[in-house]
């Protein structure tokens, strides 16, 4: 029934419960875990039939938001998994939310397309202390059910179904993965100027669930793209090292031994290895390090030109990063094993930060010019520059699982406070990310699993 | 709530005999004044903090990204190194700076790049290295608030403190 939607980047509901259920392994052990365990059983179709694959496109979205109709799941829960559910995907740019009237049976499918609506949602939340909720997703033209699926889990996780639902309607409407069922870790910042208190702590992609994680001086720190783990500078008794935050157990510890002074610690992909830039004399040069031994191998020998800021490409095979070998900072591409370098970037100003795409395709850089900072993507070749966004400091940009959009740290002059942004790779949609504090060095997680 | 008011007792006790403290040093100087007046005109003790910030100079200055030490720097650690040659059991912590003008890690290697540029000039001139640790504050800890050519150039140092 469901087999011709089940094409290219599609979600089964099989998939969708193999995804939900992996959910289930996990407990809420320690402090900034993604929440507790989410059970998702698929629901029987109303309407029969076999449904025709969605058209819908991400580019075509981007000029185009998709309508969809989404109507309070009903009860206080319900109401507040809609409205989360509802910035989700408002939030994209890519869907425009229309209010519905509530109801877990047939939808008014008719109606919904005399409105313009190209899909809805239907849906229902019960219980209190544990929550059902029940979910279906419709395609309004060829009036078929498309995804139906309930899931179960405490009434304290509500905020989880909302994204996970989420993800599920981008998925199944634009063919790629979501986002929302994700986090970003950060530094916050606070004290006074000159000595000031940073921070680790955590969030939910949308600003929800913020948390500290930890006590001492922290800096830049990197998720760990597969696991629940979080690499960053301590600065603890004013002594730099690498550490290794584990979310589950609350647990960290040192990695690796330098002789000289180690800098922001980056994941490869697998979650394997780390580079860590480690500063001695004039410069600093990277090392790629063992997350499980902690063994160091040099791959940089620049004799005193400071390299920094290592991205990885997605099969973890090069590595883009910072030099100054050249005379003022540019972008590099090389091998991740090491040897020759090839410079990308040549327009002016100081191109000082890299992060690589998870979709390989493009590698996002923060420039340093005489009129503030720039935060842009570019081709791994170094083409096809173009700039995101700008401000007094806009910068340390990461990716979301997809690649379809930027979080950055942004701040509108000396001195103010620094927000954490997203802005889309098209350049529309930035917004910020309503938080208390001031935040800086983002790092998105992978999806929660 | 006991505790609270226990230690708010125990607080105001301490700060009642460093009171005392105040005015029996001011009278073993032969004054009672209790405003600090005092340290001014016998100045810093020597071999302090204070001394090597109000005789010596504690900070040495640089470039828009530039490491490099200019004629005034120069200067100012020869002074440094000297200071330091006359207190021998005093060690010192150089903590490089940026200012805002470049993004978070990059600034990290750069202070590090200007703390260690001071640190050799004075191994050079004689200091112990054993006596020399170093820090990047990066653009963490801005001496000089706000924005402009006169904030930022204040805060692209390297900064010497006593440990």
């Amino acid at each position: 029934m469901m087999t011709r939607l089940n094409t290219e980047g599609y979600l089964s509901d099989g998939e969708a419960e193999q995804l939900a259920s992996a959910f289930s392994r996990r407990a809420l052990l320690g402090s900034g875990l993604a929440g507790a365990a989410v059970m998702a059983t698929p629901l029987s179709a109303f309407a029969a039939g076999s449904a025709p694959a969605a058209e819908i496109t991400v580019d075509k979205a981007r000029s185009e938001p998709i309508p969809i109709v989404i109507p309070s799941f009903g009860g206080t829960i319900g109401n507040q998994i809609t409205s989360v559910l509802t910035s989700d995907l408002n939030n994209t740019g890519l869907f425009k939310v229309i209010s519905g009237s509530p109801g877990s049976g047939m939808p008014d499918l008719s109606s919904y397309k005399s409105m313009g609506a190209r899909a809805a949602v239907s849906g229902a939340a019960t219980g209190e202390g544990s929550v059902r909720v029940e979910f279906r997703l419709w395609d309004v033209l060829s009036q078929q059910q498309i995804q139906g699926t309930a899931y179960s889990t405490t009434a304290a996780n509500w905020r989880r179904i909302a994204h996970i639902i989420g993800d599920v309607i981008y998925q199944r409407l634009l063919g790629e993965k979501g986002y929302f069922d994700t986090r970003i870790a950060f530094v916050t910042r606070s004290g006074s100027m000159k000595q000031p208190v940073m921070r680790l702590a955590i969030m939910d992609q949308d600003g929800a669930n913020y948390r500290q994680l930890s006590t001492g001086q922290t800096k830049l720190p990197s998720f760990n793209p597969v696991r629940d783990q979080i690499a960053f500078l301590s600065y603890a008794s004013a002594r730099p090292r690498v550490m290794l935050f584990d979310l589950q157990s609350g647990r960290q510890r040192i990695l690796g031994d330098f002789s000289g002074v180690p800098l922001g610690p980056h994941f490869s992909p697998d979650g394997g290895t780390i580079i860590v830039p480690v500063a001695r004399g004039s410069g600093s040069e990277l090392y790629s390090v063992s997350v499980a031994s902690g063994a160091a191998r040099q791959i940089t020998s620049t004799g005193g030109a400071i390299n920094v800021s290592p991205s990885f490409s997605p099969n973890g095979s090069q590595i883009a990063f910072t030099s100054d070998r050249g005379g003022s900072p540019a972008l590099y591409v090389m091998s991740a094993s090491g040897g020759a370098a090839r410079r990308i970037s040549y327009g002016s100003g100081n191109y000082e930060e890299t992060c690589w795409s998870p979709r390989g395709d493009l590698i996002a850089f923060t420039k340093v010019g005489s009129g503030g900072f720039s935060l842009g993507v570019m081709n791994t070749d170094g083409s096809g520059e173009r700039i995101m966004t700008q401000g007094y400091s806009v910068e340390s940009p990461t990716f979301c699982p997809n690649g379809r959009v930027l979080a950055f740290c942004s701040s509108g002059g000396a001195g103010s406070r620094s927000s954490i942004g997203t802005v889309d790779i098209t350049g529309f949609h930035e917004r910020m990310i309503p938080l208390s504090m001031s935040a800086i060095s983002p790092t998105w997680s992978p999806r929660n699993v | 709530m006991k505790l609270k008011l226990i230690s708010a007792i125990g607080l105001a006790a301490l700060l009642a005999a460093c009171a005392d403290d105040q005015a029996n040093q001011g009278a073993a100087t032969g004054s009672g004044d209790m405003s600090g007046q005092q340290q001014v005109a016998t100045g810093p003790a020597p071999g302090t903090e204070a001394d090597l910030v109000a005789n010596v100079g504690d900070r040495v200055f640089f470039g828009l990204n530039q490491s490099g030490l200019s004629s005034d720097a120069k200067t100012t650690l020869d002074k440094q190194a000297d200071w330091l040659a006359k207190y021998p059991q005093v060690a010192v912590q150089l903590a490089g700076n940026c200012d805002d003008r470049g993004t978070e890690e990059f600034n990290l290697a750069l202070g590090q790049r200007r703390a260690n540029a001071a640190r050799d000039y004075l191994v050079a001139k004689g200091t112990a290295s054993s006596r020399i640790t170093t820090i990047s504050n990066g653009k963490d800890q801005p001496t000089a608030a706000g924005e402009g050519e006169d904030v930022w150039a204040q805060n692209r140092n390297a900064i010497t403190s006593v440990q």
